[in-house]
């Protein structure tokens, strides 16, 4: 029986009905919202493991002699010192400085990149790139998505987790590297120290007939640890309490790294880039708003696109709003003029026509604690 | 966990229980599942008047906010206090110690527009089919 026939399914399409995800429609994905319950998922990334079919996830290739050059005119971040294996974060900017999409770079090799995007992102990055690369004779851009299944894997425990189905000395992987090619529970990997919640962990991208293989791996080693599956619900409250941006909400086609508080990922004394010159103008000129985090100091819940207030003004919008569960406090991530985001100042949020009073707090709202 | 008997019950995934003219007003089990883990409620004021169909409150989980409507009209004549410091309690005991609101009815007559059980498990079980969230 096939419940969910309409919708693309990933390669771990079958755990999330053995492991009884809440299966949806996620822009066309067949994925779980959550298996146990947000909150209770959201703990156990935080406390123990838990693992994610990412697999909706965009991986594109782009090879060639000039794909450096390609790359660094597409992308805001200056890449040319990244090492083998290095992953970064960076932007593909519009010339406006909003973004065409927030990305991982991973550096293979000489002129051998690996990009994993946003899946809602996906086809229209791939003919950005495509439109782009035509400057860049010898570049090719391949949407590898369809052949590649990817699961991250997060948590205090996600090391003694895998460590235990590999023989890569994990230890030895650092933050933002990738294991390029390994073996995890009898399967070809690629192991990238990587992650969207706010712990330690790492993503494994597999060949697609491998996925089921290697999730039963992975929570039969994660059992001893508490290991659970974990949906889409928690992945947005993790990387949320994590300060971490989400296209869409944070940034979009107007409004990119500079407002977002991201501008240490953009290289502006990189000479020529798409989007340098507004961003630059951003940086001198002075941005129109930038984003805060916001606590609410009475009792309300502010939500995506809530207005905030000050002295009975509409000043600014949330992007990302919700009860953190491990901070159990309502919070939020909101844009509002600069003059507006000092630390303690006091604003307001409206909730169901009502002016509910909060105040600025610092970014990221959660940070891991650092390791013995 | 299955539905009481003698309770009242709305599209919407609301019941009622009667005890005279006193109807106690909550979410039904169907209602919080559906809902998930349940982080925060807005009530009515005790005194306020409710209409049968019309929103009373709010319930809100990690991911999204839903409106309550009100199965009968009437005056609030209690709110239960203990959801706002534990809005876990209407996932735990949707039935009981969940309860929203107590109103003083004013036409019992309104009871009739209301489901029964047997209707009320139907209704939950297509939605539950639908996939309707």
């Amino acid at each position: 029986m096939d419940e969910h026939g309409n919708l693309k399914k990933t390669p771990f399409y079958p755990m999330h009905l053995k492991y009884h995800g809440n299966v949806v429609d996620f822009g066309g994905w067949a994925l779980s919202v959550q298996f146990s319950g947000i909150i209770d998922e959201h703990n156990a990334v935080r406390q123990k493991v838990g693992l994610f079919d990412v697999s909706h996830m965009g991986e594109v290739t782009v090879k060639g002699p000039q794909a450096l050059e390609f790359l660094q005119y597409v992308v805001s971040r200056d890449i040319s010192g990244a090492k083998d294996n290095q992953v970064l974060y960076t932007h593909f900017p519009y010339p406006n400085g909003g973004i065409v999409d927030d990305l991982m770079v991973t550096k293979l090799g000489e002129n051998d990149y690996y990009l994993v995007v946003n899946a809602s992102n996906k086809d229209k990055d791939v003919a950005w790139l495509l439109e782009h690369a035509t400057k860049f004779p010898g570049v090719t851009v391949t949407d590898i998505s369809d052949d590649v299944g990817e699961v991250a894997l997060q948590g205090p425990y996600a090391q003694a987790t895998l460590q235990k189905i590999t023989g890569e000395d994990l230890s030895a992987l650092r933050y933002y590297y990738v294991i390029p090619r390994a073996i995890v529970g009898g399967v070809e990997v690629m192991i990238s120290r990587t992650g969207y919640t706010g712990e330690d962990g790492f993503e494994i991208m597999c060949k697609p007939a491998d996925g089921v293989t290697l999730w039963e791996a992975i929570m039969a080693a994660g059992a001893e640890y508490g290991i659970q599956p974990i949906g889409l619900g928690a992945r947005d409250s993790l990387r949320f309490e994590a300060g971490m941006p989400l296209y869409g909400q944070e940034m979009d086609a107007e409004v990119g790294p500079m407002e977002a508080r991201l501008a240490r990922y953009v290289s502006l004394d990189k000479p020529c880039f798409i989007g340098r010159e507004a961003m630059l103008a951003k940086q001198q000129e002075g941005l129109k708003q930038v984003l805060i985090g916001l606590e609410m100091t009475e009792r309300g819940i502010p939500r995506h696109d809530y207005p905030v207030m000050h002295n009975g003004a509409k000043v600014g919008h949330v992007t990302t709003g919700m009860y953190a569960p491990t901070l159990q406090k309502n919070i939020a991530m909101a844009y509002v003029p600069p003059e507006l985001s000092a630390v303690d100042t006091e604003l307001a949020v409206e909730i169901r026509g009502k002016a509910v009073a909060a105040k600025v707090v610092k970014l990221p709202f959660y940070k891991r604690p650092r390791k013995k | 966990m299955g539905y009481p008997a003698d309770f009242k019950y709305t599209k919407s995934h609301e019941y009622i229980k009667v005890e005279g003219n006193i109807g106690w007003v909550g979410l039904t089990n169907y209602a919080q599942d559906q809902l998930g883990d349940i982080v925060f409620v807005e009530m009515p004021e005790v005194g306020q008047e409710v209409t049968q169909g019309e929103p009373f409150g709010v319930v809100e989980s990690v991911k999204a906010v839903s409106d309550c409507y009100c199965p009968i009209s009437g005056k609030v004549v209690e709110i239960n206090e203990k959801l706002n410091d534990e809005p876990g309690t209407i996932n735990a005991d949707p039935h009981g110690e969940g309860w929203f609101i107590k109103v003083e009815i004013a036409d019992m007559g309104e009871l009739d527009n209301l489901m029964d059980i047997k209707a009320y498990e139907k209704h939950a079980e297509e939605e539950a089919a639908r996939g309707h969230n």
